[in-house]
């Protein structure tokens, strides 16, 4: 619709000027209000309450945090580092789940298709806010309370969450992560050289059983290799106190509530992008596959999937970034995210409400911002190899 | 080039394969549909077995062991009852009129009755495609039908409908009127912010982009956080905004933003040529967007317009985290409820939302799906 060749008209500078001291009007009407009640309120503009001594406790952290020492900064980064965990956990387990769903969908098998249907049916058309209820509150009821926790093997599950043993590795020990990485960057070796040799038209070199044997060889040969020598790595045993299990790595309850309501909700939207990817290669590739005699299997893997991927990446990032914003609603149910500790506690500790919005705002869109930049340079990659 | 796919031809001749056993038949239907592969069979079983644990599970708590008469949490008691419970049923029906008006005074409760009836006539005026005079419909859903709402709920003392207090207003009645406002402020909305952004002017079209991509960008909730704490704020002297009115400014500029990109989607897909041919004709810009442009980029964007409308929908329960009684909140308050503690009261309220939001939310997906084959039907001619 747009038209070069017309020259700026008058009317169109006036209705854009007008546009712009309309909105500027409103902008310094709205400052100018916002900073009359807050002078009145006796409250200081800008983020100088940041180094103020925050004073209260948060369930979980991954970053030292004491309320005695912290100030309101550290609530803000502990807030942050909580969103970013719980919804980095939650987008690998959805893509997983949500894969398998989706894949489902188009199988052969009737049930399964039926069974994956149903589960997106089920879990698109709930609100999550109700899923997160039941997860939290229905769930939990049902599990054993915490003054007589289950056990399996030194592992607790109570109402008061699942308690595992924590290995720790520090000084000797930290060769077991070591040698896990390793074993991850050899199985990038063996991918590549697989991929390597298909291009190169030979036989391709098998991935799976060696690939998984990498990984998880080196880790178990450095755990076994440290007890022999005499230095095991120390593993801090969950326990039973008087009241409640102690020690160990806990998964609180809300954690889990969260993770779990956030990871099965998206796991549904995941699979019908998946779906609508696989439907839009064409049939006489899996036809052309099957007359190559590779197995179905061998036909998903290697020609529809790789073709699929196309279409299924770029909502799968616009669904990467609802997961993280849905993972706000943490709020609900007392996980401390970002949204919980800073719009929530610090808010209404400080009242410094134009700041910490805005802030935690930036935080969103920032995510947002990047995850589209990111997206345009894969989308202009993807135009250029497309056939 | 036989080089390159060498690592994949076979070299040697297959056997011939038998010839197949049974091509039709249950039997034969079960062999290609169930168990076609080992882990095809194994995936079968699987799930039968899962069914077969869940199914009755499912079947005894909201059917069987359910506890459909009663007056208080005592009936739904296990031991008081002298059997296992199921859903707790009973307390649904004892709290049917507080889910639906919340505190809305008795006997006013038929303003509620009427504004669902005029709603759920305007909403079939325009969801029934062989409806006659749509446009009316549509005049009457996003222009009479607000200003009716408004006065038979909050009260208008001069034609004699007391008023009443929003912070009465409750349940059911609160989750419509917040997806209300979000739909019908949302459309036009997001129609001219759609415009906007394809605008030649380019302060209109920064300004549509901005505003489109930072309501995008931010979850809802920190949406509903900012219109409760900075609304007030703006505004000048001593205007206070009503606590409903709060999270309604919110959700209705959050909706015209998704709003928006539905709508441009649409447009995008209406051929430049429709445009260009409707300038020759000698019709104005304006007049050809709104008789020849618009109409069609919203006949195809119905599908995604009712998609927007679902996610509003399930939006709308988070109105309660801000402290509005709508249906999730007074759902909660009910529960706790002590004259109705029972063991099965948080699943039977549970499974109740599920049912309602699922009906709801389900159809109205159908409905989305129905009009897109349709198009497609459309389009195939």
């Amino acid at each position: 619709m747009r038209n070069p060749r017309i020259a700026p008209s008058w009317r169109a500078l006036a209705v854009q000027t007008l546009l712009v001291l309309a909105l500027a009007t409103l902008a310094y009407l709205a400052a100018a209000n916002a900073a009359q009640k807050l002078a009145r309120q006796g409250i200081v503009a800008g983020f100088g309450f940041l180094e103020r001594a925050a004073g209260f406790d948060i369930g979980q952290s991954l970053i030292p945090y004491a309320a005695a020492t912290a100030t309101y900064l550290d609530a803000f980064c502990v807030g942050l580092l909580n969103t970013l965990l719980v919804s980095g956990l939650a987008i690998v387990l959805s893509t997983v789940l949500g894969f398998a769903l989706g894949i489902a969908r188009r199988s052969g098998n009737l049930l399964a298709r039926s069974f994956a249907a149903a589960y997106v049916e089920g879990f698109r058309n709930l609100p999550l806010l109700l899923q997160l209820l039941v997860w939290y509150v229905a769930v939990r009821v049902a599990l054993p309370s915490s003054g007589d926790p289950a056990a399996w093997g030194g592992a607790y599950l109570s109402q008061r969450g699942l308690f595992l043993p924590r290995p720790d590795f520090f000084g000797l020990a930290a060769l077991v992560p070591v040698a896990f990485a390793a074993g991850l960057f050899a199985m990038g070796l063996l991918i590549r050289a697989s991929h390597r040799a298909v291009a190169l038209g030979k036989k391709p070199v098998p991935v799976l059983w060696p690939g998984a044997l990498l990984v998880l060889g080196p880790p178990a040969l450095a755990w076994a290799g440290l007890a022999l020598a005499g230095h095991p790595v120390p593993v801090a045993w969950p326990a039973r106190g008087p009241y409640d299990v102690e020690g160990g790595l806990p998964v609180r309850p809300e954690f889990a509530a969260l993770l779990i309501g956030l990871s099965t909700y998206s796991a549904a939207f995941i699979a019908e992008l998946v779906r609508s990817g696989l439907d839009s290669v064409g049939r006489g590739q899996r036809e052309a596959a099957a007359a190559l005699s590779l197995s179905r299997g061998q036909a998903l893997r290697l020609v529809v999937l790789p073709q699929a991927m196309r279409v299924i990446v770029p909502p799968l990032t616009s669904q990467y970034l609802n997961t993280t914003k849905n993972s706000s609603l943490a709020v609900l149910i007392g996980y401390p995210d970002l949204v919980h500790v800073f719009m929530g506690t610090v808010l209404n500790q400080t009242n410094q409400a134009v700041e910490v919005v805005a802030l935690t705002m930036c935080v969103y869109l920032s995510l947002s911002l990047a995850t589209a930049l990111v997206m345009n340079r894969y989308n202009a990659r993807a135009a250029g190899t497309r056939r | 080039m036989r080089s390159e796919t060498e690592g994949y031809v076979r070299k040697t001749l297959i056997p011939p394969a038998p010839p197949p056993r049974r091509l039709g038949g249950p039997l034969a239907w079960m062999r290609t549909n169930l168990f076609a592969t080992w882990t095809d069979g194994l995936v079968t079983v699987l799930i039968l077995a899962a069914l077969a644990w869940l199914v009755p599970l499912a079947l005894r708590f909201l059917v069987l062991d359910a506890v459909w008469t009663g007056t208080s949490g005592e009936a739904c008691r296990p031991e008081v009852a002298g059997r296992p419970v199921g859903a707790c049923w009973a307390f649904i029906g004892g709290k049917i009129n507080y889910l639906a008006y919340g505190s809305y005074p008795a006997a006013e409760r038929w303003r509620p009755n009427l504004f669902f009836a005029l709603l759920a006539f305007g909403a079939a005026w325009m969801l029934w495609l062989g409806a006659p005079k749509r446009a009316w419909g549509a005049a009457y859903l996003f222009g009479v039908f607000p200003l009716l709402a408004y006065a038979l709920l909050a009260g208008m003392p001069s034609v004699g409908l007391a008023s009443v207090a929003t912070g009465l207003w409750g349940g059911l009645l609160v989750t419509v009127v917040v997806s209300m406002v979000g739909i019908v402020a949302s459309l036009p909305l997001g129609i001219l912010l759609a415009l906007g952004r394809r605008s030649d002017w380019p302060v209109v079209r920064y300004a549509c982009i901005g505003f489109i991509e930072f309501w995008r960008g931010v979850p809802l909730i920190t949406v509903l956080f900012m219109a409760n704490v900075m609304l007030p704020l703006f505004l000048p002297g001593d205007v206070t905004v009503d606590r409903l009115v709060r999270p309604l400014v919110g959700i209705a500029l959050f909706a015209a933003a998704y709003m928006a990109e539905v709508v441009r989607g649409g447009l995008q897909a209406i051929p430049a040529g429709q445009m260009q041919a409707a300038l020759a004709l000698g019709l104005t810009r304006t007049q050809a967007l709104r008789a020849v442009v618009l109409p069609q980029a919203l006949k195809i964007v119905v599908p995604g317009i009712v998609n927007t409308l679902i996610g509003l929908f399930k939006d709308t329960t988070l109105v309660s985290i801000v402290g509005i009684a709508d249906f999730i909140r007074v759902l909660e308050a009910a529960r706790a409820d002590p004259r109705w503690s029972a063991p099965a009261v948080p699943a039977t309220a549970y499974a109740f939302a599920a049912l309602f939001y699922f009906a709801i939310c389900f159809s109205m997906a159908r409905y989305a799906g129905f009009i897109e084959r349709r198009l497609a039907a459309g389009e195939a001619r």
